[in-house]
């Protein structure tokens, strides 16, 4: 009798069905198409994450750098010429050289921190990276010797004094340029985890164990084909000339990987001056659920390191890509909400408001002797077949907009980065030492260039593909929270029913 | 099968007390058909809802059989109505979206009779009442008079001690008030029910073989004889 009663009823009450239906249905398609895009969502940022720290990477440990203080140069980024550098042609002099400094922004720190994090419990793999900037100046000078006799000092020449001739101009004039890129030293051997772990090899080949100390470097495809180098060509990095045995590539279609250039560690740190420093530890936990664990050893265990996971990771990454997570986040979130809350109304006033038009039907079946249960029961029946109705209309719905939505194929960009610290530019500051040695009139500006770069740094920038996926626990979560929707508006209206008096329900007919 | 003793209702509106029965002696023997008549407002369905233990006294006490109906429990109350209790509406109170056959076989759901044998037992009841060939129809595919047959089908089809009935020719014309009193009669006499029948109708009170008069609250037998 229940089942026969209800799909009557059901039938009987179309309009009222139907309307249930359609309000539940909406609101379920709308939580399958905006959960199934914040998956997406989530996919993409965590694929720019891997661009930037590799497949695998659960965990990475910085440290984070101090403020500069102004008017103090960058950490050795100050070019510093003697009287005597430099090469002299024709009247120019021509001066270049080369730094291999720290990112700023980017604080080194201890390379025992690597066996620290390697002896966390439920740590599957950890490596270490030293994250550089080389950076080259270069210049063309005018022969200042024939104004060195005669002028003041450290000031313009004296009057009376010969202008300094020749210079790239011819007049006495100078110019200068300034050439960065990124180099990150790596453990050529570690591949299970950090940035090489992501890469696609484009050309050659990408480091190995064997390339510990030796002079040899992997460069970014898009890097190496702007700068017009090729595996087998040699690229300079602190003066130092390296073989290029390879390009990689990230995986996105217009993707840069992590840095320009990737060299061996120990070579890294002996150029850079930073011996047995590093900048990052990746480290791969053996299970999600460590990750937490894992955090917060490295934290107790290193108290000055930043401890990341991909979730606090995900928060760098930028562009159109973090537009869509805010908007899902936000917008779709409530949008769902609001339309869940709706639905739910719906199914329970459209219920409360048949329980009433049913007043004289429930007091009969009470005066025959149905008992309150029953009566729930047969209410709380209907509303959540309606409601389930709604579910399996809404998750047909809801696929149709992820299929819609994966065929339109949205291209969101993204960006990642290590460091948050600094500017374009760095503040300028003085060159410290060496000026004296210059010929009088060059010392204050030329060529003293310190300060540098600032440390904000786009690590890696990616076109992500987005593809909303659909798992088998949204649509359970979908029809569930469907059920619980008929459920709701069930017992809100069963339990009116069960609480008229049967004389009071069939007086108020009478 | 019912003693009344001293029963009163009394109902609260806004800040007025209204006494709907007052004080009524009654004893109804097992197998009597009964008619009450009165006024509107008079306390008629007051005292049927009281027999058909769908309501509660304000004070006395109303029993049916051993049973106190002023102190049973409303789950007790609902297994008394369910299995001795038939109820006829003048509105005949069909499921609208149940079939004649459904309608007579929800008086058997509480009593947990297995689906065949509620098939069986219904088909019988609608046979009982001339109805057989009904069975599939819809509420409103049927005449009033039609309707009524099925909801005393329904009423009878759990073979109740007492059979209760408000106006049950309230809505119907005289040819189908007369077919229908001629359809309780006539299972009253076969089934030795006790059948109350609440009516405005002298025709039908005439046919009753004891009639009741309820004015203000207050019940009188006005049988002839008594």
């Amino acid at each position: 009798m229940f089942g026969t009663y209800l799909r009557r009823e059901l039938i009987g009450r179309r309009k009222q069905t139907v309307i249930i239906a359609i309000g539940m249905a909406l609101a379920i398609a709308l939580v399958i198409i905006v959960n199934s895009v914040a998956a997406g969502v989530k996919s993409a940022q965590a694929e720019v994450l891997q661009s930037v720290y590799g497949v695998g990477t659960d965990i990475t440990v910085s440290e984070a750098a101090a403020a500069p203080t102004p008017g103090e140069g960058g950490p050795g980024q100050d070019f510093a010429f003697g009287s005597g550098d430099g090469t002299t042609t024709d009247g120019t002099t021509t001066v270049n050289q080369a730094r291999l400094t720290a990112d700023r922004g980017t604080a080194t720190f201890d390379a025992s921190a690597l066996d620290t994090v390697t002896g966390v419990d439920n740590v599957a793999a950890a490596s270490a990276t030293l994250s550089l900037s080389n950076t080259t100046f270069t210049g063309e000078l005018p022969d200042f010797s024939q104004a060195q006799g005669d002028g003041a000092a450290g000031g313009a020449p004296a009057a009376g004094g010969t202008a300094p001739q020749g210079g790239p101009d011819g007049a006495g004039g100078s110019s200068f340029g300034v050439d960065s890129f990124t180099v990150l030293g790596l453990d050529p051997s570690g591949d299970a985890v950090g940035p090489l772990s992501a890469v696609t090899l484009d050309d050659g080949r990408t480091l190995t164990a064997d390339d510990a100390g030796t002079d040899v470097a992997v460069l970014d495809a898009s890097y190496a084909s702007g700068a017009g180098i090729a595996t087998g060509d040699t690229i300079e990095i602190a003066g130092t000339p390296f073989t290029v045995v390879g390009t990689v590539a990230a995986s996105g279609a217009e993707a840069t990987t992590a840095s320009n250039a990737y060299i061996p560690l120990d070579v890294a740190q002996s150029l850079s001056g930073l011996d047995g420093q590093i900048s990052d530890v990746y480290v791969q936990a053996n299970s999600s659920t460590d990750i937490s664990q894992i955090q917060a050893d490295i934290e107790a265990a290193l108290p000055d390191t930043t401890v990341s996971t991909q979730e606090d990771l995900a928060s760098t990454v930028s562009g159109s890509l973090a537009s869509a997570a805010t908007l899902v986040t936000n917008l779709g979130t409530w949008l769902s909400g609001i339309v869940l809350v709706a639905a739910f109304l719906i199914a329970i006033l459209f219920t409360i408001s048949g329980v009433t038009r049913r007043t004289r039907e429930f007091g009969t079946l009470k005066a025959i002797g149905w008992s309150n249960t029953r009566i729930v029961g047969q209410v709380a029946g209907e509303s959540v077949v309606q409601s389930l109705i709604g579910g399996v209309v809404g998750v047909a719905v809801g696929l149709v907009g992820v299929l819609v939505v994966n065929l339109i194929a949205p291209t969101l960009s993204a960006a990642a980065t290590t460091t948050a610290a600094g500017g374009a530019f760095g503040p300028g500051g003085a060159a410290p030492g060496g000026t004296d040695d210059l010929p009088a009139g060059a010392a204050d500006g030329a060529q003293a260039i310190a300060g540098g770069f600032g440390g904000a740094q786009a690590a890696a920038t990616t076109d992500v593909v987005l593809q909303a996926p659909v798992t088998l626990w949204i649509i359970v979560i979908a029809v569930g929270i469907a059920i619980v929707g008929g459920l709701l508006a069930g017992a809100i209206g069963g339990w009116r029913a069960s609480h008229l008096r049967p004389a009071e329900a069939l007086r108020s007919v009478a | 099968m019912y003693t009344l003793t001293a029963l009163s209702k009394h109902y609260q509106q806004s800040k007025r007390r209204i006494t709907a029965l007052d004080g009524v002696d009654l004893d109804i023997p097992d197998g009597q058909l009964v008619a009450i008549q009165g006024p509107t407002g008079g306390g008629k369905s007051t005292l049927l809802q009281m027999l058909g233990a769908l309501d509660r006294p304000s004070s006395g006490s109303i029993s049916l059989g051993d049973d106190d109906l002023g102190a049973l429990t409303q789950a007790k109350l609902g297994r008394i109505r369910a299995k001795e209790i038939g109820f006829v509406f003048q509105g005949f109170n069909l499921i609208p979206t149940l079939s004649a056959q459904e309608n007579v076989e929800t008086a058997l759901v509480p009593l947990g009779t297995p689906p065949a044998e509620r098939e069986t037992r219904a088909r019988a009841a609608l046979a009982s009442v001339g109805l057989a060939e009904r069975g599939g129809h819809l509420p409103s595919e049927l005449s009033g008079g039609q309707q009524q047959r099925v909801a005393i089908a329904r009423a009878l089809v759990k073979e109740p001690e007492v059979l209760l009935a408000d106006e049950p020719t309230g809505n119907l014309d005289e040819e189908t008030r007369d077919e229908i009193m001629d359809l309780l009669e006539g299972l009253w006499r076969e089934r030795g029910l006790t059948v109350v029948i609440v009516t405005h109708d002298t025709a039908v009170a005439k046919r009753a073989e004891r009639r009741l008069h309820i004015t203000n609250g207050k019940l009188r037998d006005v049988t002839k004889g008594r």
